[in-house]
């Protein structure tokens, strides 16, 4: 059923009995002409887009819990495109550009809301490197503008600029365009879009192994429901990459943190905008339901559990008490952890591996929800036609050989 | 937090630590006989288990020395610290790594 005014009234008169299933439960098939493992937002957009710009709908997407429930599920969903390097500004843009558009497309409301992102600078170092960052962004044709803090606190008017802060508000670079999107249903958009097409979106389906043939080439997957055979296989397993990596002997140059949020109790529309502060690790926004958004840093060490040491959360507490002093009373809903998976130079692998028909899509670290559809469409491309698609070819898995890293310091500074 | 035993101060919070990544990483004796693969795979390929793993620690606001570590990465329990030139011992023989 495609999404439409006319849609909701029909639904409503016959009291909301007749909405479908939004996507199929369909068995496993014995094959597939490819396979992506993990239905997180990237994942799902990459099959997506498979389906929808490269033809290939026997595809399936192989998830071991449910679709949307772990990354996808427990970030701050800030979406921004103000990075430094050339790189990263042309696959953060290309993604912010398919934001804009994502809703129709999907015919799904991911309730995108470029209501702006305003990164905060306490020191001298921040105000030279943000200014810097505005530059680069500028000549990019990205929007990106520097703000002098009575400039920012009329932005942002809950915003504490009182100069005798522990670390005073210098100034700020502010991304109008930046913003949020609602996360869950950036999955759930992607799923029903993709299922509609023909993809097949497998749950509680965990892969246990990669099967190769004689010559070294993927010939299929083991699972918990089976083996299903394939020739190409998008990984896109987030903090576990390096886990299913493994099974196909590829090692990886990532380390998995968790990394923390946390929701506050709702109260009304306070906050306009996005505030992030890097150098005291802090970030909040406001969700439509009205809670506070806020998210904290990775734990020093690396993890899989899930959860976070709480020392983590309360530092960055402390730093929106003093940024935020109208919130110091609002009481903390629930926190939680995702494990995210981090490169040395902290931006992501998109691309093609030494195992002939294995791709890998991950590295995306602290900041990974803003490129899903970027992310998705790059990866796509790249696994239909076998070779990188040319802004994903930077964030080869081979730059770790030649050296060619691309050292991305507007990376959410939380991991650094 | 973790409570974490340094090798030579005895149990500390984990804020008194920094985590140093993988240990048992041997930087090669003769670099510029490497190439460039085998030199990518000493500087950024990391094991990144989901189980048992080998991991470096410094006591920075301690005594500051380096040592290691054997710590479960879903469970984050710690089953012994040894100090840095020790031999890596041998998983199966340390106590404790039966149950995660």
């Amino acid at each position: 059923m495609k999404f439409s005014f006319l849609a909701l009234a029909r639904q409503a008169l016959a009291g909301h009995g007749g909405w479908p299933a939004q996507w199929r439960m369909p068995e496993p098939k014995p094959a597939y002409d490819a396979i992506v493992l993990g239905a997180g937002g990237h994942g799902l957009a990459t099959a997506y887009y498979l389906a929808a710009e490269h033809g290939m709908r026997n595809v399936a997407v192989l998830e071991k819990g449910w679709l949307g429930g772990g990354n996808t599920g427990r970030n701050t969903t800030i979406i921004r495109s103000n990075y430094l390097w050339e790189e990263s500004e042309a696959i953060y843009e290309h993604s912010v550009k398919l934001w804009e558009t994502l809703s129709r497309e999907l015919n799904y409301n991911v309730m995108y809301s470029p209501r702006g992102v305003m990164m905060l600078a306490h020191t001298i170092h921040d105000v030279q490197v943000f200014r810097r960052h505005v530059h680069a962004n500028r000549l990019a044709g990205i929007d990106n503008e520097w703000l002098t803090p009575a400039q920012a606190k009329e932005f942002c008017p809950p915003l504490n600029i009182a100069p005798g802060m522990r670390y005073p508000i210098l100034g700020a670079a502010l991304q109008r365009r930046g913003g949020t999107a609602r996360h869950d249903a950036v999955a759930w958009g992607y799923a029903r879009a993709a299922d509609r097409l023909g993809v097949d979106i497998i749950q509680n389906c965990e892969v246990t192994g990669i099967r190769r043939d004689a010559a070294g080439a993927v010939s299929g997957v083991e699972t918990t429901r089976g083996f299903i055979a394939t020739r190409r296989l998008g990984v896109v397993a987030a903090g576990h990459t390096s886990v299913v990596m493994a099974m196909a002997g590829v090692r990886m140059p990532l380390e998995s943190y968790p990394l923390q949020a946390l929701v506050s109790e709702p109260i009304k529309p306070a906050m306009p905008c996005v505030v992030m502060s890097n150098t005291i690790h802090a970030y909040i926004s406001q969700s439509d339901k009205g809670e506070l958004v806020i998210g904290a840093g990775t734990d020093v060490y690396t993890s899989y559990s899930q959860a976070g040491a709480l020392h983590v959360t309360t530092h960055t507490l402390d730093a929106i008490c003093e940024l935020f002093p109208d919130f110091r009373r609002v009481r903390m809903l629930r926190n939680w952890g995702g494990i995210v998976d981090v490169t040395p130079d902290r931006s992501p692998i998109i691309g093609t591996t030494p195992v002939p028909g294995l791709f890998v899509n991950c590295g995306w670290g602290t900041g990974g929800f803003k490129a899903t559809p970027g992310s998705g469409h790059v990866f796509a491309a790249t696994i239909a036609r076998g070779e990188p698609h040319p802004i994903a070819a930077p964030f080869s898995l081979d730059r770790f050989r030649t050296g060619r890293l691309i050292d991305e310091a507007a990376a959410a500074a939380v991991a650094h | 937090m973790l409570l974490i035993r340094c090798p030579h101060c005895g149990e500390r919070p984990e804020v008194e630590f920094r985590h140093g990544g993988e240990a048992h990483v041997a930087r090669p004796e003769d670099p510029s006989s490497l190439d460039d693969a085998a030199w990518a795979e000493f500087l950024y390929m990391r094991a990144n288990p989901k189980g048992w793993h080998f991991e470096r620690w410094r006591h920075e606001h301690g005594c500051g020395r380096f040592f290691n570590a054997v710590r479960h990465t879903v469970s984050d329990r710690i089953v012994l610290t040894y100090r840095s030139g020790e031999k890596r011992p041998d998983l199966a023989a340390i106590p404790g790594t039966e149950r995660p």
